[in-house]
């Protein structure tokens, strides 16, 4: 059996997007920056495509930007903030522990400029408190930056919440939606947001396409220098293909999302029910307030790296927040900050479905990864001392 | 998955020698569940000659064949021999590892002088201190 259960990575790419991709690539080969009828008529396909997509967040097509993805659309919504920020003498920006790295990493570069970055901790729930961020916002704060849903653990965050606080002290907010957007109901106005980051590939559009959403008036500087493209924060010639699939799949996305969060809810309760029984393991996050595609554990004893390479001989696709698999020192900094310590978050699951997963293939991962478990533990000697009591049980 | 090589694979799928020795002539392990990477090797030794040798391992799929491979390299050899193995002989054995990976074969070299030092040390056996240095496993220096 052949099971893809990595859809937090990417998704295989929808048909309806795939077709749009081939008849735009074919009709409108044009380039919408050319005068002649071919420019043009690539012109009006990327403005549809923007009002659809400006349609199923809830914004105005001007407040659409495509980009390359995920990455990018974090990268310039938070270096426009904080260098608009910057110039009225504000340096202060408020995160949390558990972004992912495009957003950390993009902090980590402005904290080496000067900034200050507050990042807020999360409970073992993997859930950020809305007071927490209220109480660091001050009048130094050029940008608050939280996720919508967690990468790695699924995790849906209060950003309605914290974008409300956000608007009634006046701070620039951006939310990194590239887990959410296509998973969960997404409305800019609902959400309070002058940022909102998404990326194509998590919701069946081509990988190296995405959006950022930009509130109308809020600053926003460019990465690339070069052409007018995207109202002259965005050169180089639209991908209008990717852009045109992107459209397409995030369409169908939303008009499924009853029926698909209906069916994958299911699944994925059903699946962390199975994944419970294995002894001396934990769910990683908030059991409910989750994606509902995100299943995440922690096996003690075990290694991730050797767990996903046993699950794929086995025909599983999955993923891991351990060290070896990230080529670093370090297990995922998400679930250091839920509180997993070291020998267990280098354990760690991540499962994630799509609407295809059947029941038939959640039993088949249930069943094959407590097999590997029990395999590997049965050859480690952190295993051994647990269970001849030489150390302690931590799960 | 092409991040490992054919052999690396082989022995991380069909590890050799995995288990126990019960009274074991010599156990080492090194390495830390913190880092992710624990190995526990043991050996029976008969004159001088390692008959048996068993390891346990906590680690990745590179650490797995890394203990799968160096197991396999002393088992039957005089203690000198398997004394004189290096991480850079488990690694070429594997058909080589990926750079972040070396670490593993490390491990693997510095288990085996732990547990023929436990011997040493158990038999009261003189021993040469110079063939057993400080942990060279920048990795779990790091992390500890």
């Amino acid at each position: 059996m052949f099971v893809y259960a990595d859809n937090a990575a990417t998704t295989k790419v929808r048909p309806a997007a795939l077709r749009a991709f081939t008849e735009v690539a074919e009709t409108y080969f044009g380039n919408p920056s050319s005068l002649h009828t071919a420019g043009q008529r690539a012109q009006e396909e990327l403005t549809r495509c923007r009002e659809k997509i400006a349609r199923l967040l809830g914004a105005e097509p001007r407040e659409i930007y495509f980009t390359s993805g995920g990455s990018e659309s974090d990268n310039q919504a938070i270096l426009s903030a904080a260098y608009a920020g910057a110039r009225k003498g504000k340096k202060k920006i408020v995160s949390t522990a558990i972004e992912h790295h495009a957003v950390l990493h993009t902090l980590e570069k402005l904290k080496k400029e000067g900034f200050e970055v507050i990042l807020l901790p999360v409970g073992t729930d993997g859930i950020v408190k809305a007071e927490d961020a209220a109480r660091e916002i001050d009048e130094n704060t050029c940008l608050v930056s939280v996720m919508l849903a967690n990468n790695e653990i699924g995790t849906i965050q209060p950003v309605a919440e914290i974008g409300a606080v956000c608007r009634e002290k006046k701070v620039p907010f951006h939310t990194d939606a590239v887990q959410a957007v296509g998973h969960i109901p997404v409305d800019v106005k609902t959400l309070g947001c002058d940022y909102l980051a998404l990326s194509g590939h998590k919701f069946g559009a081509p990988r190296g396409v995405g959006a950022l959403y930009v509130r109308k008036g809020a600053p926003l500087s460019s990465l690339i220098e070069g052409g007018a493209q995207e109202r002259g924060k965005r050169a180089g010639t639209e991908n209008l293909p990717a852009i045109a699939a992107m459209a397409a799949a995030l369409e169908e996305a939303v008009n499924n999302l009853p029926a698909y969060t209906r069916k994958v809810t299911v699944l994925r309760d059903r699946l962390i029910e199975k994944l419970s029984a294995i002894p001396h393991c934990a769910l990683n996050g908030d059991p409910k307030k989750r994606l509902c595609n995100n299943v995440s554990f922690c096996f003690e004893g075990i290694e991730g790296e050797s767990l996903l390479l046993l699950l794929d001989e086995e025909g599983i696709c999955a993923s891991s927040g351990s060290a070896c698999t990230s080529g670093s020192l370090d297990p995922s900094h998400v679930l250091l900050a839920i509180g997993r310590v070291h020998d267990v978050a280098h354990g760690s699951l991540r499962l994630t479905l799509s609407e295809e997963t059947t029941e038939e293939e959640v039993d088949y991962i249930a069943e094959k990864v407590g097999y590997v478990v029990s395999y590997l533990r049965n050859m480690s000697p952190v295993w051994r001392d647990l269970t001849e009591g030489k150390r302690k049980y931590i799960l | 998955m092409a991040l490992y090589s054919e052999k690396v694979m082989d022995h991380f799928k069909n590890p050799r020698n995995v288990g126990v020795i019960e009274n074991a002539d010599g156990v080492g392990e090194v390495g830390n569940a913190k880092c992710g990477d624990i190995m526990k090797i043991y050996l029976k030794i008969e004159d001088g000659i390692i008959v048996d040798v068993k390891f346990e391992t906590f680690g990745c799929g590179s650490a797995i064949a890394s203990s799968s491979m160096a197991t396999e390299l002393i088992k039957g050899k005089p203690l000198s021999e398997a004394l004189s193995l290096t991480n850079k002989a488990v690694a070429e054995a594997l058909d080589g590892l990926p750079a972040y990976k070396m670490h593993c074969s490390v491990l693997a070299e510095e288990a085996i002088k732990a547990a023929i030092l436990d011997y040493y040390k158990k038999n009261n056996i003189p021993y040469d201190e110079s063939l057993f240095r400080e942990s060279s496993c920048a990795h779990c220096a790091k992390t500890e």
